[in-house]
């Protein structure tokens, strides 16, 4: 794939595919209420793209990505929150006009990192700035030092640790194990009803392929090459006069806006934002999917997404005991047997077979012969 | 915080919350010796390390069912012959885990992770269909009931002088074997260069078993020693993995000197921070103290300088 566009046929084809499939089959067949499902199992594919740049292009395990989704989620939901507590809405309140946990825990003032949020503006302006600040510091703290691989994810791990023991103790300032419920209106615009929440999924689907569309740049532009070459061998990227961390921390930082982003459509979508999405098991959960769709495919990690989330629903819902030996069997299956996920499936045994019967070209021309899970790395080792 | 305390006052809470702390030391250095093998010496992650304690702690539960069912009269004794069995159980788990799991992923250690955090779901899955839901708790024998009066300030609960006084046992004998043993000498020759190694014949499939193993079966009896304080369900075991990680980090991986030390700092300031505030505070503050002294020193308290 040496073609200087960014986007390259097999790109445009894989767009395609997945636009075909988000924006007309799932909409036409799926009622309102699996739809909203989607739409949430389409917020992890954003933390999923992102964990693709940093973990399957930049060899930067983060096991912390549940913090980025999470302070995008709570920005949005402190916003949602102060909107839905407006005085008169809360005057059985010894004080109206704060939200009911804090009224419950005795506090009478509107905390001052909670003023920012009366404005949708700044709202948006923090889903965006304060996780991509936050990703700032530990990258540019870790990766400075040359810190990576294990101690990395030990650390972000430590990390998402820290932030739900964090957000559950100070239950009046966050609504501690509960989260943020009882969410309403976006600007006046109600939330909860079914014709909103169709409207949300569209909006979602949109910033999804925005940030398809960015990831595909960056993979295809110098960066990505660079991030490839930095997996392989650092040592020799350094030696070649590039700034090894500074490229980890912009991956880094671009993976925590992707999640973010997926977060605030979390709460958008689903109505609250709770500590149980922050944490270590479902920071771990959203590697997985990024591992069972293919951590080096872009496309591959919203399939992985989708279908990790979607076996878990119909299963858990009528074998909850088999759900999580099943979960379980994927990441040692995943990491045992084929390491390049669902992407790697596709790439090696079925487009092979698609070449050969749609396509008289050669096996090694690499345009033109459809396969929607295009953006494998160059040269990247089958391992 | 300490304007209310007089010095006298002072002096008390530090000793007792002291206290408190040496056995929460205990904990980690008895959870974290195992790590430390494991991840410090072979370069695996194991996420399903708690899980491993998990097993002990139900092993112990068993056996004090039986004892009790069975052989009441023996029911004092009965805790020395769980621990073995702890070990025994975890440690051919540990070894079954190896050959299946673990030797084909020597190369990729971050794959480790997930492939352990794997084995972690499907053996808390495995616990909750064996034994329940419900966390269980094991009856202690007579004489480990009731504290000792040091001062009139200060009392020890005599469990947890059994438990300092085993995970002292249980060091001296890992540094042994890891230090002065034949065995000990092949490990470290393993973890060190593997090729050399097996150039000088030592069967260095063998010893990785055994490691592994040995690491495992130490955290059967770290499960087991946690019966004495709290109880055990399914899920305990992700409660410690990053408490555990971050001992044997802190420590510097490869310094089994530094995971004791590390286990020692941080219990001790967890414990005197506990006094003072809440304890989800005391522990966030513990926790960002050692994230952000690891990013001071990434290589943790006391590095091996080695050339790499």
């Amino acid at each position: 794939m040496d073609s200087p566009r960014f986007l390259s046929r097999t790109d445009l084809l894989g767009l395609a595919v997945l636009a075909v499939l988000l924006v007309v089959i799932l909409p036409l067949t799926l009622d309102v209420f699996r739809l909203n499902l989607v739409a949430k199992y389409l917020t992890y594919a954003f933390v999923a793209i992102g964990l693709v740049l940093c973990w399957g292009f930049g060899g930067i395990l983060s096991l912390g990505q549940g913090v980025f989704f999470g302070l995008g989620g709570y920005c949005m939901a402190m916003y949602l929150k102060l909107e839905a507590s407006s005085v008169e809405n809360t005057k059985i309140q010894s004080t109206p006009g704060i939200p009911d946990f804090m009224d419950w825990n005795q506090i009478t003032q509107l905390p001052w990192f909670w003023q920012p949020f009366h404005s949708l503006t700044l709202t948006i302006v923090a889903i965006l700035v304060v996780p991509t600040v936050f990703a700032y510091l530990i990258g540019a703290a870790m990766f400075k030092r040359r810190v990576g691989g294990v101690y990395f994810a030990i650390i972000t791990q430590a990390i998402a640790a820290i932030m739900t023991i964090l957000i559950i103790g100070q239950q009046g300032y966050t609504g501690g194990i509960n989260g943020i419920t009882d969410l309403r209106t976006l600007k006046g615009w109600d939330i909860r009803p079914d014709h909103a929440k169709v409207v949300l999924y569209f909006v979602e689907v949109a910033f999804l392929f925005g940030c398809i569309l960015l990831a595909l740049f960056v993979r295809h532009a110098k960066l990505g090459r660079i991030l490839v070459a930095m997996r392989e061998k650092e040592d020799r990227v350094r030696f070649s006069g590039y700034s090894v961390a500074n490229f980890k921390i912009f991956a880094f930082c671009l993976a925590a806006m992707f999640a973010a982003i997926g977060g605030a459509m979390f709460t958008l979508n689903v109505g609250f934002m709770s500590p149980s999405f922050v944490g270590i098991v479902p920071s771990i959960e959203m590697v997985i999917y990024t591992a069972v769709g293919g951590r080096l495919s872009i496309f591959g990690a919203v399939y992985g997404t989708l279908l990790v989330n979607f076996a878990k629903t119909s299963l858990s819902e009528s074998f909850p005991q088999l759900w999580l030996f099943g979960l379980g069997a994927l990441f040692i299956a995943v990491v045992l047997i084929f390491p390049n996920g669902l992407a790697g499936i596709w790439r090696d045994n079925v487009q092979p077979l698609f070449g050969k019967l749609i396509s008289k070209r050669k096996p090694g021309s690499d345009h033109g012969n459809g396969k929607p899970f295009g953006s494998v790395a160059d040269g990247a080792p089958a391992e | 915080m300490f304007g209310d305390y007089s010095i006298g006052d002072l002096g008390a809470i530090f000793a007792m919350q002291g206290f408190a702390g040496l056995i929460l030391f205990s904990v980690y250095v008895l959870m974290a010796l195992g790590l430390a093998i494991i991840f410090g010496q072979m370069g695996v992650i194991n996420m399903a390390h708690g899980e491993f304690m998990i097993l002990g702690a139900y092993v112990t539960w068993m056996t004090s069912n039986l004892f009790q069912s069975y052989l009441p009269s023996l029911f004092a004794g009965y805790f020395f012959i769980a621990m073995i069995l702890a070990f025994i159980a975890s440690g051919a788990l540990g070894m079954l885990v190896e050959w299946g799991l673990i030797r084909h992923l020597y190369k990729r250690p971050l794959d480790t992770l997930l492939a352990t955090w794997g084995l972690s779901l499907i053996l808390q899955q495995a616990y909750r269909s064996i034994f329940g839901a419900r966390e269980v708790g094991v009856e202690l024998p007579q004489w480990m009931l009731g504290s000792k009066q040091v001062t009139d300030t200060i009392e020890i609960p005599i469990n947890g002088m059994f438990v300092m006084a085993l995970t002292v046992l249980i060091t001296a004998v890992v540094f042994y074997l890891l230090f002065w043993s034949r065995w000990g000498r092949q490990v470290r020759a393993v973890m060190q260069n593997r090729v050399m190694a097996g150039a000088v014949g030592i069967n260095t499939e063998k010893v990785d078993r055994y490691t592994f193993g040995l690491g495992c079966g130490i955290a059967g009896i770290a499960g087991s020693a946690f019966t004495m304080i709290g109880s055990t369900g399914p899920t305990s075991g992700q409660l410690y993995i990053v408490d555990t990680f971050l001992v044997v980090v802190f420590g510097g991986a490869a310094s089994l000197f530094g995971t004791i030390a590390s286990a020692f700092s941080i219990s001790q300031a967890q414990s005197t921070m506990e006094f003072f505030m809440s304890g989800s505070m005391a522990k966030v503050l513990t926790l960002l103290a050692i994230v952000a002294i690891l990013m001071v020193r990434p290589q943790g308290l006391f590095a091996l300088k080695v050339r790499k």
